[in-house]
């Protein structure tokens, strides 16, 4: 495959940025989006030019690093991680645009790089049992009823890759927020701690500059781990209990 | 955003459900329109329910739209820098129509408000404004093309609206869950649907000559 890329190079946070255009051949459609970004790195590296930087690491599509915009759309055209998804999703000639995620909480590192340490702010503010440490606890010392561990399992899948900012035409963090909100609050060993959480949480998040939500579901649709809307109704519900 | 947009929602229905007097001809209409100034009598004066709600309504009205603005001023701010890509819009996923119009739905909303109350209310720019004769102003009103035509956009955006906005603040208010978002996009949907088609079903019949 031969493929045109227009991918963003902006050389630092606040240096100037802009779409410049690469051509890459030579693509086999069994590669990932990734490992056609290599190709291209290696032939940069060869002519002496500063290869695109992004973020990359378990590359299995369980870290959540490997966060960017694929023609438009977060992680692009298949609902997974950049790492995941193969160039067969591609025609060959096809012109493929590629973007960092916009949102004024991510700022821009370099190039495809966004600084995303608001999530592990949010995370910080409540995302979290508060437990004494020491030696394990016995296993089965707090029953948790099967309906609440496949609820929290299905939204600590989050992986906090941040497509939901990038895909949300608000640049709201809502999903990201609700994943973790509903993942620790429904457990018992969370509900302890569930209305200071739900407050610090969205208090957080509301002090990092993300937009507000007005439930276009944008987020669910892009969101890698098929985390639901219904987690936001269930957010807002925590919060108005939680009372202010 | 959600309690402002309820409030008005109710009152909607209600405001339809007394439309729909016209079809039972122009004493009928009248007589209701009378009827509600004597609501609450003798503990309220005469209108004063009426004024009561109006003042409720405005409020929502005003509430409904601050947020709104709030929430869009916000939201720009999230996302200084725009994407990209192919110049044209970015593939939207799962955003309906309903759903990307809410703004411009509702700004079309708020000025139809204005015109509507300046129309039959205030009967300002209304071509027969007789006052207390609703069903003769009315009648009038639709047989003009512009002021048929105002309606018939405004209800259409007001579907729209009513669309996404029950459900969104149904989302909102944490009325939603798995188990619920059927019944809820179901009744917002029929939501929509009832109060457009009741809401149109006036000018239609003034404009085909049904309600002469």
């Amino acid at each position: 495959m031969n493929l045109t890329l227009r991918i963003w190079r902006q050389s630092g946070p606040d240096a100037p940025g802009e779409l410049t255009t690469y051509q890459v051949s030579g693509i086999s459609p069994e590669m990932s989006f990734l490992e056609m970004l290599d190709t291209l790195n290696e032939e940069l590296i060869l002519r002496g030019e500063v290869p695109v930087a992004f973020d990359h690491d378990c590359r299995e599509g369980i870290c959540g690093a490997c966060g960017m915009v694929i023609n438009g759309q977060a992680h692009g055209p298949e609902r997974t991680t950049t790492c995941q998804l193969h160039m067969r999703h591609f025609q060959d000639g096809e012109v493929i645009d590629v973007e960092p995620w916009r949102s004024a909480a991510f700022p821009v590192v370099k190039d495809l790089v966004v600084d995303r340490s608001a999530f592990d702010r949010i995370i910080g503010s409540g995302g979290y049992i508060t437990a004494p440490t020491g030696s394990a606890p016995d296993a089965h010392a707090t029953p948790v009823p099967k309906e609440a561990a496949d609820l929290a399992f299905e939204h600590a899948e989050c992986i906090g890759c941040g497509a939901c900012v990038a895909a949300c035409p608000n640049g709201s963090a809502m999903l990201f927020t609700a994943a973790k909100v509903v993942h620790l609050n429904v457990l018992p060993q969370g509900a302890p701690e569930r209305r200071g959480r739900v407050r610090a949480m969205v208090g957080a998040m509301d002090a990092e500059g993300f937009g507000g939500c007005t439930n276009t579901g944008e987020c669910a649709s892009a969101c890698p781990k098929g985390i639901g809307l219904n987690a936001i109704g269930t957010l807002n519900r925590e919060f108005l209990r939680g009372g202010r | 955003m959600a309690v402002s947009g309820l409030v008005m929602l109710g009152y909607l229905v209600l405001h339809m459900i007394g439309n729909l007097k016209i079809f039972f001809g122009a004493s009928e209409l009248n007589g209701y329109a009378a009827w509600l100034r004597t609501i609450g009598q003798p503990f309220l004066g005469h209108a004063w329910f009426l004024w009561i709600a109006r003042v409720a309504l405005v409020a929502a009205v005003v509430v409904h739209g601050v947020a709104a603005y709030q929430l869009s001023r916000r939201d720009l701010a999230a996302r200084p820098t725009g994407y990209q890509h192919s110049g044209a819009r970015r593939t939207r996923a799962r955003q309906s129509y309903a759903t990307r119009t809410m703004r411009w739905g509702g700004v079309i909303l708020a000025l139809f408000i204005v015109w509507h109350i300046l129309d039959l209310t205030t009967l300002t720019v209304n071509p027969v404004a007789d006052p207390g004769h609703p069903y003769q102003n009315i009648v009038g009103a639709f047989r003009t093309w512009y002021d048929g035509g105002i309606y018939c956009v405004a209800m259409l955006a007001l579907g729209l609206h009513v669309r996404h906005g029950f459900w969104s603040a149904a989302q909102t208010l944490g009325a939603n869950s798995p188990g619920r978002d059927r019944a809820l996009k179901l009744t917002a949907n029929l939501l929509a649907l009832v109060l457009t088609a009741g809401f149109l079903s006036v000018p239609i019949a003034v404009m085909t000559g049904i309600v002469r």
